[in-house]
């Protein structure tokens, strides 16, 4: 693991250099999450769906989109050599779901991206400067929350047309109203305090006090508020592909499998089955690091 | 010769029922390299004139003068070079993910002022902490030390004024001992004018040539060292603070 | 008689590396007086009060090889005897009222509340008469009052107000002025002195500032690093002997000091031994 010299240079109580320091801090924050098992098993769950996804066309045995001849080896059931049965198209179900995780990840890390920064700022920018910019922006976030998330990403898939992209642009443009709604109420909190009233007195621009002094300490609560959300998000970016709006045949995406199942669900039950349980753990493993983050780094559940 | 004057500043809050008068016309001349107390207790507005000063708080009425040029409702960068400020709370005004480091260069980086290396390294010697803790976080320091780092990042932009918030109202006796010496010393070294706020008379006295004691928004009095240390105090708000400042008594002193 | 009786009283906290004693083999005995312990933070002093209610927070622990209260052993009571014993014949009050109240209770609602627990025969009574021995002069307003009506000082008297209701023997007061105005801070003192003086209550009083404890109290003892440095009475203080004693006195800005630096306190490493 690591050495009682190293352990004690990053748990020194005086860094003598920035790395050292941040290093050190990094450390704290590991040795705090490492102790929550569950949490572990999050972050083991999602490790490997990174994994799987880097290395899907070395684990997968068979071609996702291209199955055996149709009539030998159509809806096999589950077996040494199809390790999840095959479906209707006679494709190895295992391979698919496998190759699936790519899609998944990107849905994730792509919703995490575009909606996070975007809720970021407009969360802080609301709560920071008060008067018409909070009214205005904060209006503008009602009517996004106005509307349940599906109903609203199924509106934008419809306009944008069906597919993947669309699909992950739908769900992003749907869930960073809560972001900027949690960033606001936070902002409201840390603008008052002295240590921000310090930074203004030396003359710091706006901007800089919310990107280097406001946004740091929203970022712990937004990330775990995020991670929690991941598990919906999945389940959304399912639920589009499930039906028919999001990735498109003969794509793996997990959703549109089951939707695929769904007509064999009595006699060839793995066919929907599968996929199904990779969604159940990947939320579960993302629920999970969530929550471990939230022990960590949000002070107000840690009291 | 008068650096900072203050003519009859008025301060209203808006408050949920009603505007609050925190501040009622209170005038005020600080000369350069004195150091000039405000005393009162809590509500009485002197943290709020302090923050007036700032421009923290609004300036309902009454103009604010630095040398002369008269301030009008927003701060310029040349200000904040000029006038700096220490709060009361040391674990609330150092920023929590923030480096010593950090908060030291930041203001160099704001004001574009090069040798950022050395400055720092004088600022942290300055008040006795040394190199040893550039790159520690707040959680890392004591009340004590947060204060000294409070002090650094104020005076490493070189400023001519000190507003002092209760410096050393949350920390132990003997830490306080340890930075109101720091604090003198300091004036003398770098020929600094303060404006201290405390509730403590004790403090005050050590620390200011003059004082205005307030009480609910106005001054109520204005003596000088000399004054308050013979007790020549004539308003009786000012006598109740003289006497609860010597501790508990028994019996009521006649008077 | 001392009320209570405490022989070398630990109380240690759980961290990384080990058990950490934050008090250390404390003894006092405490009789129908006024009691200060003071002691800058970490000296310990807030957690020997707690201990003397068996209220040290977990994962903390506290032992001792006595903790007698009116001949009782503390150390085998059991939550029974502690519900007898908490808030009716030992009672405690908190340094800043507004963590103390409940926000959403008036005033009169949570006293005659307290007064029920204590089995106050007619708590509304009672609870108008407590206000008025703390000298409340407009007594129904503050019980008709939620604590955010209230200034500091108002309600840190209704607190004190409710922690009487049942007449305790014994009243630990930790830092109970320290959030105060120092004008507001001396009559509180004074309704305590009063009831020490008038129902032969015991006191105990935690504080950091050493002159107001000397002023206030009949007997200090000084703790520094868990321990007990010094214990003498406080008109002795300045014949106080500990170095920690005498380097707290002299480090106060006073009126009557002459100008330049205040002494500091230069500490020992043998003092924390």
């Amino acid at each position: 693991m690591i050495g009682a010299a190293r352990r004690d240079w990053l748990l020194t109580e005086a860094p003598a250099s920035r790395r050292q320091a941040r290093l050190g801090q990094s450390y704290r924050l590991w040795m705090a999450f490492s102790r929550n098992r569950l949490a572990m098993v999050g972050l083991g769950i999602v490790l490997a769906l990174v994994a799987m996804a880097i290395f899907a066309d070395v684990i997968a045995p068979y071609d996702p989109l291209r199955g055996g001849g149709l009539r030998t080896a159509r809806l096999l059931p589950p077996s040494a050599e199809h390790l999840m049965g095959t479906d209707d198209q006679a494709r190895d179900i295992f391979s698919r779901i496998v190759h699936g995780s790519r899609i998944t990840l990107m849905v994730v890390a792509l919703v995490a991206v575009i909606a996070t920064p975007i809720g970021l700022l407009v969360g802080t920018c609301a709560g920071y400067f008060g008067g018409w910019v909070d009214t205005v922006l904060m209006r503008i976030t009602d009517v996004f929350l106005a509307f349940p998330r599906l109903i609203l990403a199924l509106a934008f898939v419809a306009a944008l047309g069906p597919g993947i992209e669309n699909a992950i642009i739908a769900i992003a443009i749907t869930s960073w109203p809560p972001y900027a709604r949690l960033a606001r109420a936070e902002t409201l909190t840390i603008r008052d305090t002295d240590h921000i009233a310090a930074i203004r007195l030396q003359g710091a621009s706006s901007a800089r006090i919310l990107w280097g002094h406001v946004t740091p300490l929203c970022l712990s609560s937004v990330i775990v508020r995020v991670t929690l959300d991941m598990a919906g998000i999945i389940l959304t970016a399912a639920g589009l592909g499930f039906l028919g709006l999001g990735a498109q045949p003969p794509q793996p995406e997990w959703g549109a499998m089951i939707a695929a199942g769904r007509g064999y669900i009595i006699d060839y039950w793995w066919v929907a089955t599968m996929p199904g349980i990779a969604i159940f753990v990947v939320s579960l493993g993302f629920n999970l690091l969530g929550d471990g983050l939230r022990d960590i780094l949000d002070p107000k559940a840690r009291t | 010769m008068t650096l900072l004057s203050i003519q009859d500043l008025n301060v209203v809050f808006p408050g949920k029922s009603g505007p609050v008068h925190a501040v009622r016309g209170v005038s005020i001349d600080v000369t350069r390299g004195e150091s000039y107390g405000l005393v009162g207790e809590s509500g009485s507005g002197k943290s709020t004139v302090l923050r007036a000063v700032a421009g923290l708080a609004p300036v309902s009425e009454g103009t604010i003068t630095l040398d002369g040029q008269t301030l009008g409702r927003k701060r310029d960068r040349a200000f904040y070079r000029r006038v700096q400020m220490v709060f009361q709370d040391p674990y609330g005004s150092l920023h929590p993910r923030h480096t010593v480091d950090r908060v030291l260069s930041e203001p160099l980086a704001i004001h574009r002022m090069g040798d950022a290396e050395k400055r720092i390294a004088r600022a942290l010697d300055e008040v006795g902490l040394g190199q040893g803790f550039r790159f520690r976080f707040p959680h890392q320091l004591s009340g004590g030390q947060r204060q000294r780092v409070a002090i650094a990042r104020a005076l490493i932009l070189e400023p001519e004024i000190m507003l002092l918030d209760e410096p050393t109202s949350a920390l132990d006796a003997s830490i306080q001992a340890e930075v109101l010496n720091l604090l003198d010393r300091l004036r003398v070294e770098r020929g600094l004018t303060y404006v201290m706020v405390s509730h403590d008379l004790g403090v005050v006295a050590h620390m200011c040539e003059r004082l205005s004691v307030m009480e609910q928004g106005r001054v109520v009095e204005t003596l000088t060292r000399a004054d308050l240390r013979a007790l020549r105090a004539t308003q009786p708000y000012t006598q109740r603070l003289l006497a609860a400042s010597r501790g508990f008594t028994r019996a009521d002193p006649v008077t | 008689m001392s009320l209570i009786s405490v022989r070398d009283l630990t109380v240690s906290f759980p961290t990384r590396d080990g058990w950490v004693d934050v008090v250390r083999d404390v003894s006092f005995d405490l009789g129908r007086e006024r009691l200060g312990i003071v002691g800058e933070s970490g000296s310990g002093k807030s957690q020997t009060g707690r201990a003397l209610l068996g209220l040290t927070p977990p994962p903390g622990r506290a032992r001792a090889e006595r903790l007698d209260f009116d001949g009782q052993d503390l150390r085998r009571a059991t939550a029974r005897d502690w519900r007898a014993i908490r808030g009716r014949r030992i009672a405690m009050v908190m340094q800043d009222p507004k963590y103390s109240l409940n926000p959403v209770m008036t005033i009169g609602a949570q006293m005659r509340e307290a007064g029920r627990i204590a089995g106050v025969a007619d708590p509304a009574s009672t609870a108008h008469r407590t206000l008025e021995a703390v000298q409340i002069r407009d007594a129904d307003r503050v019980l008709g009052a939620y604590p955010h009506e209230l200034s500091g000082g108002m309600g840190q008297r209704a607190m004190i107000a409710m922690m009487l209701m049942a007449e305790p023997e014994v009243l630990i007061a930790d830092e109970p002025t320290s959030a105060l105005d120092v004008t507001v801070q001396v009559e509180v003192l004074r309704i305590l002195d009063d009831l020490v003086r008038d129902r032969g209550m015991g006191l105990v009083f935690i504080s950091h500032d050493l002159r107001l404890v000397s002023t206030f109290c009949d007997r200090v003892l000084v703790m520094y690093a868990g321990k007990v440095v010094e214990e003498l009475a406080a008109a002795d203080l300045d014949r106080a002997k500990h170095p920690y004693t005498r380097g707290l006195l002299n480090c106060l800005p006073r009126l009557d000091r002459e100008p330049g630096p205040l002494p500091t306190l230069d500490r020992q490493e043998e003092w924390a031994l």
